[in-house]
C-alpha cells in the first residue's frame, strides 16, 4: 500500500493545476489517469478561445508545472474500489494496487455529447456533417477536408434540449463556434460562413468583441433560429430547414459543411464514481456542498471536487476551481 | 371545372439565390451595417412604428437576407427623423443605412 497525501482522479487541466499548486505546499500527490496521456479533453482543441492561445502550448505547461518529486502520475489507470477505512482513502486500481490518502480530489471531467444522438442532424449519416470536435482536427490539419463554399454552424447540440435530457446550456459553444467560424473564414476566405442559434451568451471576457469582430471583420452571418433538421441533396451536399425567427419566416440554405456544436456532459467516469460514493446531483455531475461557500468539498468528510465533473466549465474556470480545491485541501490535510 | 384554391407561392426564405454583391458594396459604404445583432431598440424608439408597421430592425433584417421587393415597400414608411441611431448600442448608423438601402434600390425617396 502506497501512501500519499492526495490522489486526484483525472489528469485533465483541472487535475493538472490541482496538484502543481498542492505540490508548492510540500504535498505528496498521485494522479490517476484512465487515458494513456495526460490533458484530458484539452488534447482535442487546436486553439482556445477568446484569444486563440495554443492548446499544446498551455497543456506543456501544465505538465511543467507536476514535474516534481512530490507528484505521481499513473497512467493507463482505472479505478476498481474506493472505500474509507478509518480517515483514509483506500483505491484499489485495475492493476490491483493499493493506495490511501486523507484526500481524495474528483477531477473526472465532462464527455463531448454524442451527436449521433441528435439523429435530425444526421452525424454520422451524411459525412459533411462533423462536429466542433471533428471541426479542430480539421483547423489543425491532423485531418484534410475538401475546400467548403458554405458552411453552416448550429448551436446547442445537446444542450438546452429536453429531448436528450440535459436542461442545461454548456456555456462554451456560443463562444467556441465564434472562434471557429473565424478560424474557418481564415482558413477558407471564399467560403460563406453561417452561425444559427438560439441565443448567443458572451459572457466571458472579450467574448462579445470577438462576436463583434466575427461579424464585423470577418462577415460572419448570424441567424436566429433552431435548425429543425439536416438533409441530404442530390449533389452530395445538405440542406438545413430552420425558421429566421427575428423575421418569423422559414429558412433553407444549402451546405458543403456543417459543425455541430456539441455540449457538455458528465463523464462515464463521474457517473461512476459518483454513484459509487452517492455525490451525484443534477445531470450525474458531482454535486459539491454548497455552490457559494463549500464548492469544492462533497458531504463526504475528505472527498474534493474540481472542474467540469462539477458542471460546465470554461478552461480559465477550471483552472480557478482546481486551485481553490487545492487550497482546500491543504488547509484540510494541515 | 374551378375550386376557387390556387397555390400559395413559397415563404421560406432561400439563402442559396443570397446575391451577396449588393450586400458587399452596401457594406462598404456603412461598415457598421454589418454588426447589428438585432436587439430591436432601433424599432422601439421609431415613431413611424407607433402609425405603421414599419420597422428598422426588419430594413436591416431583409436587406441580408436578400428579400429586396419587400424591403423596397418597407422603405419609403421612413421618415429619417434619425432617433433609431441615437439608441443604437452597436453604433449602427441606421440612418445612413435607410437611406443607403433607397439608393441601392432605387427606391423612391422623398428627399
Amino acid at each position: 500500500m502506497q501512501h500519499f497525501d492526495t490522489i486526484i482522479i483525472g489528469g485533465g487541466p483541472a487535475g493538472l493545476e490541482a496538484a502543481a499548486r498542492l505540490s508548492k505546499f510540500d504535498k505528496h500527490v498521485l494522479i490517476i489517469e484512465k487515458d494513456p496521456a495526460l490533458g484530458g479533453k484539452l488534447l482535442l482543441w487546436d486553439k482556445l478561445f477568446p484569444d486563440f492561445a495554443s492548446s499544446e502550448e498551455l497543456l506543456h505547461q501544465l505538465i511543467e508545472n507536476i514535474k516534481n518529486d512530490n507528484v505521481k502520475v499513473s497512467l493507463n489507470t482505472g479505478i476498481k474500489e474506493i472505500e474509507n477505512e478509518g480517515g483514509l482513502w483506500n483505491i484499489i486500481d485495475n492493476h490491483n494496487n493499493k493506495y490511501s490518502a486523507k484526500a481524495l480530489l474528483l477531477a473526472t471531467g465532462f464527455d463531448v455529447f454524442d451527436a449521433s444522438r441528435k439523429e435530425e442532424y444526421g452525424y454520422r449519416i451524411y459525412p459533411n456533417v462533423i462536429t466542433s470536435v471533428d471541426l479542430e482536427k480539421i483547423l489543425s490539419g491532423e485531418v484534410s477536408h475538401a475546400e467548403p463554399k458554405k458552411v453552416v454552424f448550429i448551436q446547442c447540440v445537446g444542450s438546452r434540449d429536453e429531448k436528450v435530457g440535459n436542461h442545461f446550456c454548456s456555456k462554451n459553444c456560443c463562444i467556441c463556434a465564434v472562434k471557429q467560424a473565424i478560424e474557418v473564414k481564415e482558413m477558407y476566405p471564399n467560403s460563406e460562413v453561417y452561425c444559427f442559434y438560439m441565443d448567443l451568451r458572451m459572457f466571458g471576457e472579450s467574448y462579445e468583441e470577438l462576436y463583434r469582430k466575427a461579424q464585423q471583420d470577418y462577415g460572419i452571418t448570424f441567424i436566429r433560429g433552431r435548425v429543425s433538421e439536416v438533409s441530404p441533396t442530390y449533389h452530395g451536399q445538405v440542406q438545413i430547414k430552420a425558421e429566421d425567427t427575428l423575421l418569423s419566416r422559414p429558412i433553407r440554405l444549402t451546405a458543403d459543411l456543417v459543425v455541430l456544436m456539441v455540449g457538455m456532459e458528465a463523464s462515464e467516469g463521474t457517473v461512476e464514481i459518483g454513484k459509487k460514493l452517492q455525490i451525484g446531483g443534477n445531470y450525474d455531475y458531482f454535486k459539491s456542498k454548497n455552490q457559494h461557500l463549500a464548492d469544492n468539498l462533497t458531504y463526504l468528510d475528505g472527498i474534493f471536487v474540481a472542474g467540469t465533473s462539477k458542471r460546465q466549465m470554461s478552461i480559465p474556470e477550471t483552472m480557478k476551481d482546481a486551485a481553490a480545491a487545492a487550497l482546500e485541501i491543504n488547509n484540510y490535510l494541515n | 371545372m374551378k375550386f376557387g384554391f390556387s397555390l400559395n407561392t413559397s415563404r421560406t426564405i432561400d439563402l442559396d439565390k443570397l446575391d451577396k454583391k449588393k450586400q458587399e458594396s452596401f457594406t462598404d459604404d456603412i461598415p457598421t451595417f454589418k454588426r447589428c445583432f438585432a436587439c430591436g431598440g432601433c424599432a422601439a424608439t421609431c415613431s413611424a412604428q407607433q402609425h405603421t408597421d414599419f420597422n428598422v430592425l426588419k430594413c436591416n433584417l431583409l436587406f441580408r437576407r436578400g428579400e429586396f421587393e419587400t424591403l423596397e415597400k418597407e422603405l419609403e414608411k421612413c421618415m429619417l427623423c434619425g432617433k433609431c441611431t441615437l439608441v443604437c448600442p452597436r453604433n449602427v448608423n441606421t440612418r445612413a443605412m435607410i437611406i443607403k438601402m433607397r439608393r441601392t434600390l432605387n427606391t423612391k425617396t422623398n428627399l
